[in-house]
């Protein structure tokens, strides 16, 4: 019998309609995978009993011969920034520890009510802010992949899903869900092997999730294969009218579409996105992309993305601008961590609790919001980011007269160790280079594994598309998945 | 419009004084301005908050429709400017009472513009002393909750409730110069609010608060530094902290001193203000455009809905009273300064109208008399508002046709007023019952009158020899013999006959 923890998404669900294998063999394969590895620090809290439940509610509605929801049988993990219900909730960070929500979010709620049954809590960087999962406050996610040298450095899954990728990649869940706000979907994806896609922005609810940065935050799935992604996608999205930023348009039904022929459709090259001194082997991985996308019937043209240089630093002052007032709710008042030192007025209270509850790049991020947004330098860097923003999601818009979607690098290199950048945090943002500006824009995007590297870790493609036009960015997707056949996967250490 | 001339008296010479409001008015709506939580005043402490409220992690705000439809009518009220295009923005402080850590307003671009309030300094004489207060704007935001300090020997408690209730500020132009246009622009601003029914206008439950901007200058200079004074809550209030604050700043200005630019808080027991903070300690609020909301748009449909709900407002209301029904500058003044006056009175006048068969305008000063002596007198002596009245329009109305068709006479009126007051009777049930229906018998009217003129037959030489004035009292007596039930026009007729 094959190892129910190698089966995508897809072959649980048709395998559990099938009678195959019962939803409660499935729980009980991965809660077992899960406990055994520990050594990958991928899960905050362990939810075995969760998924054994929705388990058998799966079984007996399969067995009453009622209508089985789209994720019936499918346990998953749920990165700990989605609030659930009785479930403790902490982002990652100490700030959190031991608050236990009374509501459930949004996404996390559809997945459920599909039928989904919950693993556990994903480990990922404090608040989401970080690329390599080394901000939680619940120590590093270590990659499950290691490099081909014989050296045993432990590996960054990315971040800020690290949990998710580690999770995924080792077998511990066939999917998860992810966040992504500069890229903490595609670049954990990358590094570790995996497929995983940012929505448009508006088409997941934001209501439940902790929040990072307002305007950028999206979910969405992380899993091993397109299919697997569009049909959790299809479950996530939908308006919310909780959150005044979704999209009331309904979903479309993007796995019933998937189609990995490209004829008819343009692939962009922006040249921006091939600077001097590009790591060759993603070079290369790009090369073999668009020949890829070439064999799947698209044509391919280069377009240019002339403020592409300017997402960076934009992003890393709308981004922190709104962490700085989002993340001003914790102050030890209501909920979460207090610290009240004899004496202490509430600004001590505040200075306190907050020095103690939040870890180094929260404060880094809050310090430069805080920044910005400050009398006197607010011209100077919020409006003129905002300014830059406009600009950037135009080069995209006059980019898709000329192409109906972009092919690009997911990041800048393989994973790295962990460690290895922690002492620089600007070369930990060069991570997001080529993420950023679709966030900053909005736009669908999607990570999808190409092959290895010359170390034998994973490096990825990513395929950016049209507000709403998820489903040409899975099919360009399904194309590379198809021709890459990408089937390595890491020796079990752990 | 009149130029006031309130000037203040220093040691140096006169000063002028300038003022701007900033008024918070909280929208009468069933729910919060981003959550659905409930608002109504004086509940339990934390039993009106949702997870929106109190900044649970992951929540988000949507605005409430109703609460943006009142601060777009109130903007029509005031012949505003509005803005179709919105947007809110994040004013960011820490406070116990500030659950978000920073408070949703608009400060760049509000959803009310320029308008303008007429306020009348001479209610005697309303149209020769008016003077137009522009509005520099109106926005919607947030309210806090509060913070509780007597409930622990140590420890300060929060009470969300009114965390996330939506306000409107209405910031007025450095328009006023004396304490009496700050009274009456609050006053005319309140009573605008309570027509429109965006605001309850109860300054006492904290519903409508001012902050009071003073500054002093010598007149015709540039304006004065100001103070601004917070969350003063009664009309009285806000003018005393003018008072009291234009002269404490001439004092300090003319001992060598300078104003400090800094917020006070008023002292209502020692009729006072008191350095709260000053600009040095000012917050830097980085203000942002919230990232959450999306920018609000208003369609051309909401707009005229809104118009369209809105009732007759008070200067159009008064200019009617005055030019339509005919009634004095002081009466329609009165009884168009407050909504609920005005919507009794029009229900007495609807009702006296439709009893007599007569139009409105037949009806309009007698009614608009008993309402402001009879009506008013007694409700001053119970104690009671107009709502709590007794006696309702339609049973005045009832009153005033008897009198008006002659079944009874104003003095016997006022008498079964009184019995309508102590049971709740019906007037017309009441002049049956009591037999007060007057008579033009005219039979027994001249024997009244003959027996009068009889008993008196001193004064009635007296009259005869040119003591012309002794009239009244023969009607008098013959009144007082009918027991006020005879009809005056008839007395007076047949005593002028007896007399002849």
């Amino acid at each position: 019998m094959t190892d129910l923890t190698d089966l995508t998404v897809a072959d649980i669900r048709d395998g559990f309609r099938g009678g195959d294998f019962s939803a409660r063999e499935v729980a009980e394969a991965f809660n077992a995978n899960v406990a055994a590895a520990k050594a990958l620090n991928a899960f905050i809290v362990e939810t075995p009993e969760k998924a054994l439940g929705a388990a058998d509610a799966a079984d007996k509605a399969r067995a009453a011969g009622e209508t089985l929801g789209p994720l019936a049988g499918v346990p998953i993990g749920m990165k700990d920034l989605f609030c659930t219900q009785g479930v403790q909730t902490t982002a990652a960070s100490h700030m959190l520890e031991g608050f236990t929500p009374t509501y459930e979010s949004t996404v996390s709620g559809k997945l459920w009510a599909a039928g989904a049954g919950m693993l556990g809590k994903l480990n990922l960087d404090q608040f989401a802010m970080g690329s390599s999962n080394e901000t939680s406050y619940y120590g590093n996610v270590i990659s499950p992949w290691r490099r081909k040298d014989g050296g045993n450095a432990a590996l960054a899954p990315g971040g800020s899903s690290g949990g998710s990728s580690s999770a995924i990649a080792a077998r511990l869940c066939p999917a998860a869900t992810g966040t992504d706000t500069g890229g903490s979907i595609r670049q954990p994806a990358a590094f570790t092997g995996i497929s995983g896609i940012k929505p448009t922005y508006g088409r997941c609810s934001r209501w439940g999730i902790v929040a990072f940065a307002s305007s950028l935050d999206q979910a969405g799935p992380m899993a091993r294969t397109v299919r697997d992604n569009a049909i959790l996608l299809e479950v996530m999205s939908g308006f919310d009218p909780k959150d005044s930023t979704s999209l009331d348009l309904a979903v479309p039904q993007w796995e019933a579409h998937l189609s990995s022929d490209l004829k008819g459709k343009t692939v962009g090259i922006p040249r921006e996105y091939r600077p001097d001194g590009l790591n060759a082997e993603i070079s290369a991985m790009w090369d073999r992309g668009i020949e890829w996308l070439k064999d799947a019937g698209a044509e391919v043209v280069e377009v240019s993305l002339p403020h592409t240089k300017y997402a960076l630093p934009t992003y890393y002052i709308i981004a922190p601008a709104e962490a700085s007032s989002n993340l001003a709710r914790y102050d030890g008042v209501r909920y979460g961590q207090r610290d009240l030192p004899d004496g202490a007025g509430l600004q001590d209270m505040y200075a306190a609790t907050r020095a103690a509850g939040f870890g180094p790049e929260v404060k880094r991020r809050i310090m430069i919001g805080t920044y910005v947004l400050s009398a006197g330098f607010y011209d100077a860097y919020y409006t003129q980011a905002q300014k830059v923003r406009a600009l950037i999601a135009r080069d995209f818009e006059l980019a898709f007269e000329k192409c109906d979607l972009l092919l690009t690098p997911t990041a800048p290199s393989a994973s790295f160790a962990l460690g290895e950048k922690q002492a620089d945090p600007l070369a930990m943002y060069l991570n997001d280079v080529f993420t950023v500006p679709a966030s900053l824009a909005g736009l669908p995007a999607m990570a999808v594994p190409g092959g290895l590297d010359a170390a034998g870790l994973p490096i990825g493609l990513q395929v950016i598309g049209k507000a709403l036009d998820e489903q040409t960015v899975l099919n360009a997707s399904l194309a590379i998945e198809e021709r890459a056949g990408f089937t390595a996967r890491p020796d079990k250490w752990w | 419009m009149t130029e006031t001339s309130y000037r203040i008296q220093g040691a140096t010479g006169e000063w002028e004084v300038v003022i701007g409001l900033e008024v918070h008015a909280q929208v009468t709506s069933n729910a919060k301005l981003f959550s659905g939580a409930a608002t109504a005043f004086g509940a339990e402490p934390n039993t009106q908050v949702s997870l929106v409220d109190a900044a649970m992690p992951g929540m988000l705000p949507v605005p409430n429709r109703e609460c943006i439809r009142q601060a777009v009518r109130t903007g029509m009220a005031i012949d505003a400017q509005i803005n179709k295009w919105s947007r809110f923005d994040r004013k960011n402080y820490f406070y116990a009472d500030l659950p978000q850590g920073y408070q949703i307003s608009q400060l760049y671009h509000p959803i009310v513009g320029e308008g303008q309030i007429e306020i009348v300094l001479d209610e005697k004489n309303p149209e020769a002393s008016t003077k137009v207060i522009g509005v520099e704007r109106i926005h919607v935001e947030q309210d806090a909750g509060k913070l509780m300090h007597d409930q622990h020997p140590t420890s300060s408690y929060v009470d969300l409730n009114r965390s996330g209730v939506a306000l409107m500020e209405i910031v007025s132009k450095p328009d006023m110069r004396s304490p009496a246009e700050a009274g009456a622009y609050l006053s005319k601003l309140r009573t605008i609010l309570r027509y429109v029914g965006s605001c309850d206008g109860n300054m006492d439950q904290g519903s409508m608060r001012a902050d009071v901007n003073v500054s002093v200058r010598r007149p015709g200079e540039p304006f004065g530094t100001r103070t601004e004074t917070k969350n003063v809550n009664s009309v009285r209030f806000v003018m005393a902290v003018v008072e009291h604050e234009a002269s404490r700043q001439v004092d300090v200005l003319e001992s060598g001193g300078t104003v400090v630019q800094e917020t006070r808080l008023y002292d209502p027991d020692r009729n006072e203000t008191r350095s709260m903070r000053s600009k040095e300690d000012a917050h830097d609020y980085r203000y942002f455009p919230d990232p959450d909301l999306l920018p609000l748009e208003l369609d051309d449909a909401f707009l005229e809905e809104c118009r369209q709900s809105l009732p007759e407002l008070p200067d159009v209301k008064r200019k009617r009273y005055e030019q339509g029904l005919g009634l004095s500058a002081y009466n329609a003044a009165t009884l168009t300064a407050d909504a609920d006056t005005a919507r009794w009175f029009e229900a007495l006048l609807a009702e006296g109208a439709r009893i007599q068969k007569k139009s409105e305008g037949e009806v309009a000063k007698a009614s608009a008399n008993w309402l402001l002596s009879e009506l008013y007198g007694a409700l001053n002596r119970l104690g009671k508002s107009l709502e709590e009245s007794p006696v309702s329009p339609e049973e005045g109305a009832e009153l005033l046709a008897l009198v008006a068709d002659g079944t009874i006479s104003g003095t016997i009126a006022k008498q079964v007023f009184e019995i309508m007051l102590e049971t709740g009777e019906r007037p017309a049930a009441i002049v049956e019952e009591k037999g007060l229906k007057q008579t033009s018998d005219t039979g027994a009217i001249e024997a009244a009158v003959a027996d009068v003129l009889a008993r008196n037959a001193d004064k009635v030489a007296q009259y005869k020899g040119g003591k012309e004035a002794l009239f009244g009292f023969f009607v008098g007596q013959t009144m007082k013999a009918m027991q006020g039930k005879a009809n005056p026009q008839v007395v007076n007729e047949l005593v002028k006959k007896g007399l002849a």
